[in-house]
């Protein structure tokens, strides 16, 4: 089966759709969603409930800090994300926050695991920047490739039989085996808001026969996401970014 | 989790295991058969057992990842593999005869059949780099040939992908290899530069040349370090005899720091293949190693011996492409040359790796015998490379990024074609012309070059007001030697 893995979405409707498209066209069969539907973007309501959508079709969704900010105001975060939040909360529905508020923080799917952050405490939202963060999550699952977002980069970490660990910055629709002797952990870059120096919206696939997982980019209408979050009044730093990508 | 015992007449994944071939120290080799595979068939498998090398297993994964990718004459074609949950295999074409290794007995060979063995090497480690892997293991018993003659690269245990995980990169503390041959930069960490092949080809051309081992044969990492800073004894130290050109080749691939070898392992192929124009430097009539001082400023000279940041396989090798520029050299062709030379240079201006080379086809006819002598008795064969050397000369390149060919040719296409195929180039540059009246008679040269290369061809007009000119000047003209 081909799953279309998606993070950070962040209520950039042209990203989002470009990577649904893009993913369908890839023959994806079954989405999972790695959390942050909403925030910093300008079309939270379209986002969620796009993918509420898709999850009463099967698809799968896990909760990101983002979207528990929306029902938890006591949720830490800078001034720019805090401004964005709550003018997130004011424009979603009733319905729409209780499905955020729902969403499970992991979800276990045969030999993988879904979360947003990492795996040895999803709720604290601690970001994998390097090899020995990648290592306290896989120590914390007993999956053969957990999938994460959050830090809006994709990465590419491995934990051998020994403990090893290997760290790569995977290349754009180059499949890579998840060989089947050690465990992976798959960050997949973000959707809505990409930070990696490339400004088209990331998401990966991965066949669950072959155990492949390739890296995908799809380019987007930035200047309409980032038009539409000035004319929303959201910082301009959230529209400026889109186009550098950072 | 029962493994199944692998013995004469198991049958796994559709594979009947034959006989034991190879018990090498991280792995087996057994002949198999497939009832759908006519092609004869090695399967390794890798020693995983408790007390085995804990480097069997990765060098396995990577193997396992890498060589189902690689495609071509020069690597073995791969037919399956297993994983490690059931029984790890990889299932590899089984290449005819034997490695390099089983040569060893003979060395020193002579300095012909060695540049011909390099050259084959150089240009299996080209179309292996082209696919973005780096060997890191060239050593003779990686090395075997096909009876057409190609070399065919084996065991990619230590291999490095420039696009997949490198499992290697922090299992072991250190560099994982075959001392002898491996490049200085590996002692630092460095797995992602093309060139470290280079170096182990360098070492492999000496060894095979003089029959000694540049670095000697130290396995201890103090005495590998050691060529982060001294040289080997120029090969002509031990043979008086050694021929410049090669010890300027083997020398160049032996540079401590990558950037002052070969760019490309296409360039060095391309050396290989033609010797007599190799520029011949400093390096080639050297009898002594560097004095102290050199070594010393290297040792204490933290700058030359830093790792670089990670570098790209595919845009270091596109920055150092081989560019032919096809020139016609008679009379009337100034104003087409001229763009030649101006798009050569625009190429060159861009890429200051690449190297150019320049060819022109001397037209034979069919029926002539009798042509090395034309009708003033010049050899007509130099002046062409003469007037070559004439046309790049304002381009002001390097001597060593410029090579100057004549080929003899009845048919001037297909004489195109075959040198750049055989040599590799990447980017033909071909002046097209338009009215001839031989274009009219046989078709466009560059035509037939631009539809049938399996490379880059730029195709050159002269501007508007240059064509009324070479068209005026066609007029009651021979045959040229190009036309297109």
């Amino acid at each position: 089966m081909r799953l279309a893995v998606f993070a950070d979405i962040h209520a950039n409707r042209q990203a989002f759709a470009a990577c649904l498209e893009a993913a369908r066209a890839r023959g994806a069969e079954r989405i999972v969603c790695l959390g942050d539907i909403v925030g910093y973007g300008a079309d939270p309501e379209w986002a969620v409930e796009t993918v509420i959508g898709l999850v009463q079709d099967g698809a799968i969704a896990v909760r990101g800090n983002h979207d528990n900010a929306i029902g938890s105001p006591s949720e830490n975060m800078n001034a720019v994300a805090q401004a964005a939040i709550e003018w997130t909360r004011g424009r979603l529905s009733g319905p729409q926050r209780r499905f955020l508020a729902e969403l499970p923080l992991t979800q276990q799917e045969d030999d993988r695991l879904y979360v947003h952050s990492e795996a040895s405490n999803p709720a604290r939202w601690r970001y994998v920047q390097n090899s020995s963060d990648a290592a306290r999550s896989l120590e914390a699952t007993g999956a053969h490739v957990t999938f994460c977002g959050h830090i809006h980069q994709p990465a590419l970490y491995s934990m051998s039989a020994a403990a090893k660990m290997t760290s790569f910055v995977p290349s754009s629709d180059v499949p890579v085996q998840l060989l089947g002797g050690r465990r992976w952990l798959a960050v997949i870059g973000s959707v809505g808001q990409p930070r990696d120096g490339d400004p088209a919206a990331a998401f990966a696939m991965f066949d669950t026969a072959t155990r492949e997982v390739t890296y995908c980019r799809a380019p987007y209408d930035v200047e309409t996401a980032a038009e539409r979050i000035r004319a929303n009044g959201l910082p301009r730093w959230l529209a400026d970014r889109l186009s550098a990508g950072r | 989790m029962v493994k199944p015992s692998i013995e004469p007449g198991t049958e796994l994944d559709g594979f009947t295991i034959g006989e034991c071939v190879h018990r090498g120290g991280m792995a087996t080799l057994w002949t198999v058969t497939h009832p759908g595979i006519t092609v004869p068939l090695l399967m390794k498998i890798p020693r995983i057992s408790e007390g085995e090398d804990p480097g069997a297993i990765v060098s396995f994964e990577m193997e396992q990842m890498i060589v189902p990718r690689l495609a071509g004459p020069h690597v073995p074609a791969c037919f399956g593999s297993g994983a490690f949950e059931r029984q790890p295999y990889v299932v590899i074409e089984r290449i005819p005869g034997k490695t390099l290794y089983d040569r060893l007995g003979d060395l020193p060979l002579g300095y012909e059949e060695v540049r011909v063995i390099g050259g084959k090497i150089a240009t299996a480690l080209a179309d292996l780099h082209r696919q973005n892997v780096i060997h890191h293991d060239i050593k003779p018993s990686s090395i075997m040939f096909r009876e057409s003659g190609e070399a065919v690269l084996i065991d990619f245990g230590l291999s490095h992908h420039n696009q997949l995980p490198d499992l290697l990169q922090e299992e072991f503390r250190l560099p994982y290899g075959t001392a002898p041959y491996m490049a200085p930069e590996r002692l630092l960490g460095v797995r992602d530069d093309p060139r470290s092949d280079l170096f182990s080809l360098g070492v492999l051309l000496y060894f095979f040349t003089t029959g000694e081992r540049p670095f000697g044969e130290s396995e201890t990492l103090r005495g590998m370090r050691r060529r982060l800073w001294r040289d080997p004894h120029p090969p002509r130290k031990l043979k008086a005899d050694y021929p410049l050109q090669l010890q300027e080749i083997v020398l160049r691939c032996l540079e401590i720091e990558p950037v002052w070898r070969h760019p490309t392992a296409s360039q060095l192929a391309f050396e290989l293949a033609h010797p007599e124009q190799v520029k011949l430097t400093a390096r080639s009539e050297r009898l002594k190693r560097d004095p102290l001082s050199t070594v010393w400023r290297r040792r204490f000279n933290r700058g030359l011996t830093t790792p670089k940041p990670k570098a790209d396989v595919a845009a270091q090798l596109a920055s150092g492409p081989i560019v032919a520029v096809a020139i016609d050299t008679e009379e009337g062709s100034g104003p087409l040359n001229e763009c030649l030379r101006a798009t050569a240079a625009q190429l060159l201006a861009t890429l200051p790796s690449a190297r150019l080379a320049c060819i022109n086809v001397l037209k034979l006819g069919r029926i002539t015998i009798d042509r090395t002598l034309d009708e003033e008795g010049r050899n007509k064969h130099i002046g062409r490379l003469v007037a070559l050397r004439h046309w790049a000369s304002p381009l002001g390149l390097d001597e060593s990024r410029l090579t100057v060919h004549v080929l003899e040719a009845v048919d001037p296409a297909s004489a195109i074609l075959e040198f750049t195929g055989v040599n590799h180039v990447d980017h033909i540059v071909i002046g097209a012309r338009q009215n001839s009246l031989m274009r009219a008679l046989l078709g466009s040269v560059s035509a037939r070059v631009a539809t049938e290369a399996a490379c880059t061809v730029t195709v050159v007009r002269p501007p508007r007001s240059a064509v009324a000119l070479v068209q005026d000047d066609q007029e009651g003209r021979k045959p040229k030697a190009i036309e297109a």
